[in-house]
C-alpha cells in the first residue's frame, strides 16, 4: 500500500461518524439505485412482454410496405400453411396468421365500424392475451366457423349478448362486396376501451370466405421465448422466406416504436430523481471533504513546507473520496445485490396491483432484473459525482501559502 | 563558500490598519557547515528571516540566494522542489504527520521524492537509530513525548541529507534535559554530516551552543558575533 492510500485511509478514520455518515449515504443511495434501476428494467421488460404478447407479438412477417399503409391487397398467399413452417423451422407454437379487414357490423338495433381480425384459432392464444380476458361465453370452436368474438363496449352498444347475430358488410379483398352473418360467442374485456369497441375477431377460414382472401392473410404474428431470443429468431424465420422476396419480418421496434420511445421518457423521467439522490450524496460528500481540508489547513501547510505540491495533497483529498466512494460501493451494491436478488425470485407487489393484474391478465407481481447494467449503472455515476465533488476542495489546497497555513489553528 | 546570502531584504506585514516591519534592509552571508542562532524577542523579524531563507515566504524586495539558486526568483513549483531537495525544516511545533508513525513521518519525505521503498526503509531505520528512537518507530505521534517528537521531526529534517536545516524555536516545548539533548543531537548532525544550521531561538541555552550568533531586533540585525567556546563538541 502507497504512503498516500496509507494515509488517505486513515484521515478517513480520524472522524469515524463523520465519515460513516457520509458512507451512510453512499450506501443508502448505491442500495436504492441499484433496487430501482433492477425493478425498472424488470418492469420494462415485463412491459414490453406484456404489451406484445396483447396482441402485436414479438414480430410480424408482413408484405414489404404493409405496416407503413396497411392495404387489404397488400397480402400473403397461402398463409396458414406458411405460418405452418415458420412453427416447424422455429419449434415453437406461438406463431398465428391473421388477416385484417374492416366491415361495418350491425346488430338488429345500431351499426358501427369495425376491425375485424381473422385468427387461427388453435393458435391465436398463444401469441396473443385477448382470448384470455373473454369475460362471458368462450373462444371459437372451429377454423370455418361463422362466429364472431367482440368487446364488451361494443356489445352494450350493439345491444348484443352472447348467441346474438351480427351482419357485417365491408370490401372484399378484390374489391367486391363483402357480407356475411356471424353468431356471438365471446366478449372479451381488454380494459382498453378503444379496443373493446372497435374491434372484433372471426376464425381465419371464415374470415378468408367472408372477405375473398383465396386463403391469404395479412400477417404472422410470432413470440420468441423471450425478448434476448427476437433477434436470433428473426434470422430463423428470415430462412425460412428465402423464396418469398415480397415478404419481410419485422421486430417490435419496427412494429410499435411508440413502445420504445415511451420506455426511454419513463427512463429519462426517472433518472431525473435519481439526479436529485446523487446531488444530494454529492454535497455530503462536498461538505464532508471541504471540513476535512479545512480542519486540516495546518497539516496541509507544514506538508507543502517540506516540499510537497499542492497537485500531490490534491491527490490526496481526491484518494480518500475515492476510497469512501468505493466503501459505499461496495457495500451499498452488495446490499442492493442481495435484496434485489431476493426480490427477483419471490417477487414484488403493491396494494391494489393483484386485482389490476387480473383484470388485465397480467402477472399478479413485479420481479426487478439484477443485470452488471443495473448493479453497476447508479453505483458508478454515484462515484463519479462523489470524485466531482471533492474536485473543490483538493483546488483549495493550491491557494493555500505554507507560513500561512501553518499559523492556521 | 557561503550556503546562504541575504542581500538586503525588505518584509512588511499589515495588520488592521498599521504596518510592522519584518525585515528591514537585512543583509547576512551564511557559511556551508555554519551553526548560526538567530535570537532576539518576539517580533524581531527572526522567524521571518528564518521563513524567507526557505521560500516558505517571499520578501518584499532583496536577494536570497540558498547554495547556487536565488530563492526569490523561484515560482512555487520550484521552490517546492528546492525545499524538498535542499533545506529541511523543524518547527516549535514538531508538526509531524499525525496519522504516520515515526517510520512512515520520516520516510514521508523521501517518498516525495521518489526514493525506492527499500533504501527509504533502510534510511528511515538508520536516522531513527541515530537519534536515539529505535523501537519506537511504529509508534504514531500522539504515541511520543515532546523530546521524542521532536527528534522524529529533526530525524525527517535530515533524511534527505539537506545542506540546510532550519530550525525556529525547536526547543520551545521542551524540558531542559530534551532540550539538552537535542541541541547535542543538532551538534552532532552538524560536525559529522556537515548540515548548516540556523536556528531561530530567544532560548539562552540554544544560543550557547551557536558558532555565531546573530542579534535581531524591529527586523534588523543589532549583531552579529562568532563565538568562540560554543558549548557542545562532539568528537
Amino acid at each position: 500500500m502507497t504512503i498516500t492510500l496509507r494515509m488517505a485511509w486513515r484521515n478517513l478514520w480520524r472522524h469515524k461518524r463523520r465519515t460513516w455518515l457520509t458512507v451512510g449515504a453512499m450506501i443508502f443511495s448505491n442500495l436504492i439505485l441499484v433496487f430501482s434501476i433492477s425493478l425498472q428494467l424488470g418492469s420494462y421488460q415485463m412491459m414490453i412482454d406484456n404489451s406484445l404478447k396483447s396482441y402485436t407479438g414479438h414480430m410480424q412477417i408482413q408484405r414489404e410496405g404493409y405496416n407503413e399503409e396497411p392495404k387489404m391487397r397488400s397480402s400473403i398467399d397461402a398463409i396458414i400453411s406458411l405460418a405452418g413452417r415458420v412453427r416447424d423451422q422455429l419449434g415453437n407454437e406461438s406463431v398465428a396468421a391473421r388477416g385484417v379487414a374492416f366491415a361495418m357490423t350491425s346488430s338488429e338495433e345500431r351499426s358501427y365500424g369495425l376491425q375485424i381480425i381473422g385468427v387461427e384459432p388453435e393458435y391465436e392464444p398463444k401469441v396473443s392475451t385477448l382470448p384470455g380476458l373473454i369475460t362471458r361465453g368462450g373462444y371459437f370452436t372451429g377454423l370455418n366457423t361463422e362466429e364472431i368474438i367482440i368487446g364488451a363496449v361494443l356489445a352494450r352498444n350493439l345491444r348484443v349478448g352472447i348467441g346474438d347475430e351480427l351482419t357485417l358488410l365491408g370490401s372484399g379483398h378484390d374489391g367486391s362486396f363483402a357480407a356475411g352473418i356471424a353468431i356471438v360467442t365471446g366478449i372479451f374485456e381488454s380494459g382498453i376501451a378503444e379496443i373493446d369497441r372497435s374491434m372484433a375477431q372471426l376464425p381465419i377460414g371464415y374470415f378468408q370466405d367472408l372477405f375473398g382472401m383465396e386463403g391469404r392473410g395479412h400477417n404472422i404474428v410470432i413470440n420468441a421465448a423471450d425478448l434476448s431470443e427476437v433477434e436470433s429468431a428473426k434470422q430463423s424465420v428470415s430462412s425460412v422466406l428465402k423464396d418469398r422476396d415480397e415478404l419481410v419480418v419485422l421486430d417490435w421496434e419496427l412494429l410499435q416504436p411508440g413502445l420504445k420511445q415511451a420506455i426511454q421518457a419513463d427512463f429519462t423521467s426517472a433518472w431525473f430523481m435519481y439526479g436529485v439522490l446523487i446531488v444530494l450524496v454529492a454535497f455530503s460528500v462536498l461538505n464532508t471533504q471541504l471540513m476535512s481540508v479545512l480542519e486540516r489547513t495546518r497539516e496541509f501547510g507544514v506538508m507543502m513546507a517540506l516540499g510537497v505540491k499542492p497537485a500531490r495533497l490534491g491527490s490526496l483529498v481526491i484518494t480518500e473520496t475515492a476510497v469512501m466512494s468505493g466503501l459505499g460501493l461496495a457495500i451499498g451494491a452488495l446490499l442492493g445485490i442481495v435484496m434485489t436478488w431476493y426480490l427477483s425470485i419471490v417477487g414484488f407487489s403493491y396494494p391494489g396491483m393483484e386485482d389490476m393484474a387480473e383484470r388485465f391478465n397480467l402477472p399478479d407481481r413485479m420481479y426487478p432484473s439484477l443485470s452488471i447494467l443495473s448493479i453497476m449503472l447508479g453505483p458508478s455515476v454515484v462515484f463519479v459525482f462523489s470524485l466531482l465533488a471533492s474536485i473543490y476542495p483538493a483546488i483549495r489546497l493550491f491557494f493555500l501559502q505554507p507560513v500561512t497555513a501553518m499559523r492556521a489553528v | 563558500m557561503s550556503s546562504i546570502v541575504c542581500k538586503d531584504l525588505c518584509k512588511t506585514f499589515q495588520q488592521g490598519e498599521e504596518i510592522i516591519t519584518g525585515l528591514d534592509h537585512v543583509s547576512i552571508e551564511i557559511e556551508a557547515g555554519d551553526f548560526v542562532c538567530l535570537s532576539g524577542p518576539s517580533g524581531s523579524g527572526k522567524t521571518t528571516l528564518l521563513n524567507a531563507m526557505g521560500g516558505l515566504d517571499t520578501p518584499d524586495s532583496g536577494q536570497i540566494q540558498v547554495g547556487d539558486t536565488r530563492v526569490d526568483q523561484l515560482g512555487k513549483g520550484p521552490l517546492a522542489d528546492m525545499r524538498l531537495h535542499k533545506i529541511g525544516f523543524v518547527f516549535q511545533a514538531y508538526n509531524l504527520i499525525p496519522v504516520l508513525t515515526a517510520r512512515e513521518n520520516v520516510e514521508f519525505v523521501m517518498q516525495v521524492r521518489g526514493e525506492p521503498a527499500q533504501e527509504r526503509s533502510h534510511r528511515s531505520h538508520d536516522i531513527l537509530k541515530e537519534v536515539g528512537l529505535e523501537g519506537m518507530e511504529d509508534r504514531r505521534p500522539a504515541q511520543l513525548s515532546g523530546g521524542q517528537q521532536q527528534r522524529v521531526a529533526v530525524a525527517r529534517a535530515i533524511v534527505s541529507q539537506p545542506a540546510l536545516v532550519l530550525a525556529d524555536e525547536p526547543t520551545a516545548n521542551l524540558d531542559s534535559v530534551t532540550a539538552t539533548q537535542l541541541m547535542d543531537l543538532f551538534v552532532e548532525l552538524n560536525q559529522h554530516h556537515n548540515i548548516t544550521f540556523v536556528i531561530a531561538t530567544h532560548d539562552t541555552r540554544v544560543m550557547a551552543y551557536a558558532k555565531r550568533l546573530i542579534k535581531m531586533r524591529d527586523g534588523k540585525i543589532i549583531s552579529d558575533e562568532k563565538q568562540q567556546h560554543p558549548s557542545t563538541v562532539v568528537s
